[in-house]
């Protein structure tokens, strides 16, 4: 019920933010999409079965500066390499251990893996993520796992 | 001190542009399609990112903003998702790594990466 309380109010937030509309037909209407929305995932999470996260936490929101800093750093690495005159790039396949233990935990992570210029994620397969990179530098940084830890870290909750 | 923030609206468009254009220079130059996947992220990290924050500083502290965030927040979700599933799809058809790649992989155990 909490649940659905919290769903409710996060999606007539968003329709306020977004809308910006405050006559009161159409806040009628905000209210009524939301409920058809929350009637509608109800009936799905019965469906479907798809484990139940408390995503997202709190310690992922001081993941995401970090994570925009790698951004940053590898973007400006590619750049350099595409700009440069020989194109010095060497790419190669690696394999990434993911030490996360839920589903979320293991996208948050590839997902982080493929945002990052210079690796790509093509598969996971139960606690292995393939990786495509594109220079050594960024093959060895990506086997270092700091990512990974990083990522199991905020899944563990601290 | 708008001036401040105009500037640095300026610098971050500016600078958004750039990496979109580098990003396509690297799809011309790159050799094939695993490596111009990496150029092609460029644009939708730094690129789309850059212009997003410049356009939000000269929004300001307005809906406008929330807008262009929430388009961020979106970008960076459903980018790297859409990615996995081309290079996955492009992995499952078989695109080829390059003779290069495999040889600088050493890949234990794990057959379908040499195919």
């Amino acid at each position: 019920m909490s649940r659905t309380l919290t769903t409710a109010f996060l999606l007539f937030s968003v329709w306020l933010l977004w809308s910006g509309h405050t006559e009161p037909l159409l806040l009628a209407f905000g209210v009524i999409s939301v409920a058809c929305v929350v009637l509608i995932t109800r009936r799905m999470d019965r469906i479907s079965g798809v484990e139940q996260s408390d995503w997202p936490r709190a310690s992922f929101f001081l993941y995401l500066p970090w994570l925009v800093w790698q951004i940053l750093k590898s973007n400006i690495d590619v750049a350099r390499i595409i700009l440069s005159r020989g194109l010095p790039i060497s790419p190669r396949l690696v394999q990434v251990t993911s030490s996360q233990r839920t589903a979320t935990g293991k996208v948050i992570h590839a997902n982080s893996i493929t945002l990052t210029p210079g690796t790509l994620s093509l598969d996971v397969r139960d606690d292995q993520i393939l990786v495509h990179a594109l220079t050594v530098a960024s093959a060895e940084e990506v086997a270092a796992g700091e990512i990974d830890r990083r990522v199991t870290r905020i899944e563990r909750g601290h | 001190m708008s001036v401040f923030i105009d500037i640095a609206a300026w610098v971050c468009l500016v600078a958004g542009v750039s990496f979109c254009i580098i990003g396509a220079v690297g799809l011309l130059r790159m050799p094939d399609f695993w490596t111009r996947a990496h150029a092609a992220g460029m644009t939708d990290t730094m690129g789309a990112g850059l212009i997003l924050l410049g356009l939000m500083l000269e929004a300001g502290l307005t809906l406008v903003t929330v807008k262009l965030f929430m388009v961020l927040v979106f970008l960076y979700l459903t980018g790297p998702t859409a990615g996995h599933a081309l290079f996955r799809a492009a992995h499952a058809y078989g695109i080829p790594f390059g003779e290069a790649a495999l040889e600088n992989s050493k890949l234990a155990g794990r057959s379908d990466a040499a195919e």
